[in-house]
């Protein structure tokens, strides 16, 4: 995160040591130290009869284990996205098996894996803590990791074709391109992505810790536990004291970490212009400016990165070989071969077992699959257009506006990122007190968790629409109607749609968590493909689980190869200002 | 100056191409021929230019010299040995200066330094030399959005200096520079070569600019496009620093446009010292017409211009600031339509182009209408098709499909638009974005359209 010092910064850099530099050494001590610590609990004996302990002194450990199984998931998706992705773009064979396949995987809820993932490693480490903390972590990665992915492979396939040609002429070795030429394009996207699947651990965070699988139930010491017990529980105070931690650690990592990340990414951009308003980070001018951080980048950084580098060099010009040897491409055709068929026999295996196991199913189970498909589908279209309802005029109104935009988008931004399925039994008990029971309840979960999508997309695009036309509209007095039909519809409409692609996507996955809720020892459901899932996945019923998740799947997949990229390509055809 | 010095020093051969082509199967199994039958040898102690129109495949030839790109036909000899992979001795300094934004002056100077595993000391010392002698002093710690265009070129040059290619190549190095910012770095360029500051053997400059190449090179190659071929290569004896009000350096620039204006010329009838008189292959069966791509707004300005006067292409690009690159297109697109005549570098109008000229915009746009179907072959084809389908639309992938047999997919591409836009100009037809059809307007516009017709052809 260090930078050299150009001319006119290196006033800037403080030349003493100050206090505050003591206080970075201090933080990295007490990180490492905690990260241990916390680290030592996910080992040893599995304790199934966890008692989740509801004093909010309990809190901070709670936190820190929670906060350390992110962590570790976020790495996970972070090496697995790198790596997933330079396959994919590197190896063309590879890349006709691998994409495909990342798109199924997206539209996969998360929940689904839960049965096989957790079976696997409590067969694995039997009765040990680190089997079902190990099952937690691959459960959030399973919903971090393929957004990241494809983003990166995005990135990859984005280089200027140029930079590209500059780092084989002057022969970078695949190391010193991955670090000069790779990484550095995938920066940017990754860093907002990271932030998104973030958020997307947080949702599943109470689902995640306790679960029920057949008849055992399973629970870790966490924050997710800790807020689903104080739910059941009933328990307003200990459930207040989760949201306020729970919050106040989603604006620390926004301030700590993705705020001088996105900073920070700026350097990555591919103009050669400076833009008008960068992003600001303290934090990260706090860093860059810490002769700690230099002294340690420059005597210690520097001289590992260059005997790694040197390691992976070529060899020195002058006794350059006229060619280079090759592997030869028989033998690159016998990989690929090699490969496609151990794909194809995976595939052919996987999808024959997958029958044996639906055959097992009834036509009343396929009856209740589909009747509960076409029920989640109504509901995901009634919360998309309740939310469109009130977040398209809101959106416009705050967009148009700087004052209002100023002082209205850091309480959207600090409310959007709350995760909604830990307000889930707030909104459980004020719908119990005013009646309806989860048919609207599940309505309106879904929409606490997916509005602020399209809320913010629409304040960015009637952010972007050019006052001209506006001023326009008004000199030649269209009227109201005239005015939103010609102007602000479709100015807004490019990131109407992305706000609505993102959103519904993400009300498949509410679904899960909102159609199927265990509230004050109690379980309630209502008939729908989520609640289908939740039900056969804590029952272990693999059939349905596995008929219902292919159903959703497909559901997913197909809208967005029908409906939504069509209508993102008319959005980026026609309705594309500029 | 220099120039005697260096040609007493042993004169090597640096790379040789042999029959070199290029060509590639589309998807849908044409083959595209993009060069063909190259021989070139580059040697030590010469600038080369290389000039050619756009589609002459110049900047491949360029790639196929450094490794980037390998030939399909032919054989690329480096010092008399068969060369598989990348050229050991080249270096590439790029139009765009190919700069990685996120590394400062320095680190991209250092970059390929590093990547042959100089140890950290002596790489910092020769890229700082290599940024002194380029004058970039002082903005070491920069990043590239801090410099403006011309300083980005210098580290782009920094950057293939410091590796001490044996053979620099630029892929038109100076384009994307302001006019005086670019003659700078010329001469700046020059001076190291002739005072030999830089251990380079042989330069070689991909150019559209003409005077350039006369200013800079030893020898000019000139190449021809569709498919790319060497149609004339000489070498240059006026002694460096070239005069550019020097008669000589006219006489030779004049030469240059002549054989880029005229394809059927292939070598002038000169008696200038020619080093090599390639064998040009006799043309194979007639190609299919290739459209410029301009508007015809930018024809119609360039025959205002020329109005009462018999012009000199060169001297009215010059007049215009226009690149050969830019105003070739719009000769090229006027002489198709048969509005101008192109005769030994000289322009003149036709009466068809006199009568455009004093006509209304719906008489103009009648013109443009009978040339277009008369002359151009894509605008027939297309109005032939949809006279003939009932609904009067077609999908452009039709249209794609015929094109793609004598064009890469892109050019293909761009192909169409100029005919969609030339069609549209004329309200031969009319194309419809969202859906990708071009159609006929309604048949009672057809009609209205149609006597108008009649009578200018009475």
């Amino acid at each position: 995160m260090t930078r050299p010092l150009t001319p006119e910064n290196q006033t800037l850099g403080r030349l003493n040591w100050t206090w505050q530099d003591g206080l970075i050494i201090l933080s990295i001590v007490a990180l490492v130290f905690a990260i241990i610590n916390t680290a030592a609990k996910f080992t040893g004996n599995y304790n199934p009869n966890l008692n989740i302990d509801l004093s909010p002194a309990s809190l901070p450990g709670y936190t820190a284990r929670t906060l350390l199984r992110m962590l570790v998931a976020y790495l996970f998706s972070l090496g697995f996205s790198l790596g997933y992705a330079y396959l994919a773009f590197y190896n063309k064979v590879a890349e006709r098996i691998l994409l495909p396949l990342l798109d199924i995987l997206q539209s996969i809820p998360v929940l689904s894996f839960l049965p096989g993932v957790v079976l696997a490693l409590i067969a694995l480490f039997p009765g040990q803590q680190i089997g079902v903390e190990l099952a937690s972590i691959i459960l959030i990665f399973t919903g971090m990791a393929w957004n990241m992915t494809f983003s990166f492979y995005q990135s990859l396939t984005g280089v200027p074709k140029e930079l590209r040609e500059v780092a084989r002429i002057y022969r970078l070795s695949w190391w010193q391109n991955f670090w000069t030429v790779d990484l550095p394009a995938g920066v940017i996207g990754l860093i907002w992505n990271s932030v998104m699947s973030v958020a997307g651990g947080w949702f599943f965070l109470i689902a995640i810790e306790s679960f029920t699988l057949g008849n055992r139930s399973f629970k870790l010491a966490g924050l997710g536990s800790y807020l689903g017990t104080a739910a059941n529980a009933a328990n307003y105070a200990a459930l207040t004291y989760g949201l306020i931690v729970l919050i106040g650690v989603i604006i620390l990592i926004d301030l700590l970490a993705w705020r001088p990340l996105i900073a920070w990414g700026e350097k990555f951009k591919f103009q050669l212009v400076e833009a008008e308003s960068v992003p600001q980070s303290f934090v990260l001018d706090f860093l860059r400016r810490s002769p700690t951080l230099r002294a340690l980048h420059l005597n210690l950084f520097t001289p590992l990165q260059e005997t790694i580098d040197r390691q992976f060099a070529t060899t020195p010009a002058s006794t350059l070989p006229i060619s280079r040897p090759k592997s030869s491409p028989k033998f690159n055709q016998w990989v690929n071969r090699l490969l496609l068929g151990g794909f194809a026999f995976i595939v052919l295996w996987g999808s024959w077992e997958a029958l044996l196991l639906l055959r097992v199913l009834s036509w009343a189970d396929w009856q209740t699959v589909m009747l509960g498909a076409i029920l989640t589908t109504i509901r995901v279209l009634v919360a998309l257009a309740l939310s469109l309802l009130w977040t398209v005029p809101v959106g416009v109104a705050i967009g148009r506006s700087p004052r209002l935009s100023q002082l209205v988008q850091p309480i959207v931004q600090i409310a959007a990122s709350v995760p909604a399925t830990a307000l889930f039994p707030v909104l459980l008990l004020a719908l119990a007190n005013v009646g309806g029971g989860l048919q609207i309840g599940s309505v309106l979960l879904m929409m606490l968790g997916t509005m602020w999508y399209i809320l913010f997309n629409v304040i960015a695009g009637a952010q972007a629409i050019p006052t001209e036309l506006l001023e326009a509209a008004t000199v030649y007095q269209l009227s109201w109607s005239q005015r939103w039909r010609t102007v602000i519809l479709p100015g807004i409409f490019p990131y109407l749609i992305t706000g609505i692609i993102t959103a519904v996507g993400g009300a498949w996955n509410a679904s899960i968590v909102s159609e199927y809720v265990e509230f004050r020892n109690q379980t309630e459901t209502t008939l729908g493909l989520g609640s289908i899932i939740s039900q056969a996945s804590a029952a272990g019923n693999f059939p349905l689980l596995l008929a219902s998740t292919v159903t959703m799947s497909l559901l997913v997949v197909l809208t967005n190869r029908l409906v939504w990229r069509r209508l993102y390509r008319l959005a980026q055809n026609k309705y594309q200002l500029l | 100056m220099g120039i005697g010095t260096k040609a007493k020093a042993a004169v090597e051969s640096l790379i040789r191409l042999q029959d070199v082509g290029k060509s590639y199967r589309q998807p849908n199994g044409q083959l595209i021929t993009i060069m063909e039958q190259i021989n070139l040898e580059l040697r030590t102690g010469e600038i080369v230019a290389l000039l050619g129109p756009s589609g002459s495949g110049k900047s491949t030839l360029m790639r196929i010299i450094t490794g980037l790109v390998a030939p399909t036909d032919g054989q690329v000899l480096y010092r008399d040995r068969p060369m598989r992979g990348l050229n050991p001795g080249a270096a590439i300094v790029f139009q765009s200066s190919a700069l990685y934004p996120w590394l400062t002056v320095l680190e991209n100077v250092e970059l390929g330094l590093k990547a042959i595993g100089e140890g950290p000391r002596s790489r910092r010392n020769k890229a700082l030399r290599m940024i002194d002698i380029i004058g970039l002093d002082g903005f070491e710690n920069a990043y590239p959005k801090e410099l403006s265009g011309g300083m980005r070129q210098r580290v782009g040059f920094a950057r293939a200096l410091a590796v001490e290619p044996e053979l620099l190549c630029m892929d038109e190095p100076f384009s994307a520079l302001d006019v005086l910012t670019a003659e700078n770095l010329r001469f700046e360029l020059l001076d190291l070569w002739l005072e030999r500051k830089i251990p380079t053997r042989s330069i070689l400059i991909v150019t559209h600019n003409i005077e350039e190449a006369v200013i800079l090179a030893d020898r000019i190659i000139v190449l021809g496009s569709n498919p790319g071929r060497i149609r004339a290569d000489f070498p240059m004896t006026l002694p460096h620093y070239r005069d550019r009000k020097n008669p000589a350096f006219q006489a030779i620039v004049d030469r240059v446009y002549k054989i880029l204006t005229n394809p059927q010329l292939d070598e002038p009838e000169e008696s200038e010292p020619f080093v090599t008189g390639q064998p040009i292959a006799e043309e194979a069966a007639p190609r299919y017409q290739t459209l410029p791509h301009v508007r015809i707004g930018s024809v119609a300005g360039l025959m205002e211009l020329i109005e009462d006067r018999q012009e000199d292409i060169y001297r009215l690009g010059q007049e215009l600031q226009l690149e050969i690159d830019d105003i070739l297109p719009i000769v090229e697109a006027a002489k198709l339509m048969h509005l101008v005549v192109v005769d030994e570098g000289d322009i003149a109008l036709t009466p068809i182009g006199q009568g455009f000229l004093d006509g209304s915009i719906d008489q103009r746009k009648q013109i443009i209408r009978e040339q277009l179907l008369k002359h151009i072959r894509l605008v027939q084809q297309i109005h032939n098709l949809l006279t003939v389908k009932h609904n009067r639309r077609i999908p452009e992938e039709l249209v794609l499909d015929i094109l793609e047999r004598h064009f890469t997919p892109q050019e293909a591409e761009r192909q169409l638009t100029t005919a969609i836009d030339w069609g549209r100009y004329a309200e031969l037809y009319s194309y419809d974005d969202p859906s990708r059809e071009i159609f006929l307007e309604s048949p009672q516009q057809e009609e209205q359209l149609q006597p108008d017709i009649e009578t200018t052809a009475v």
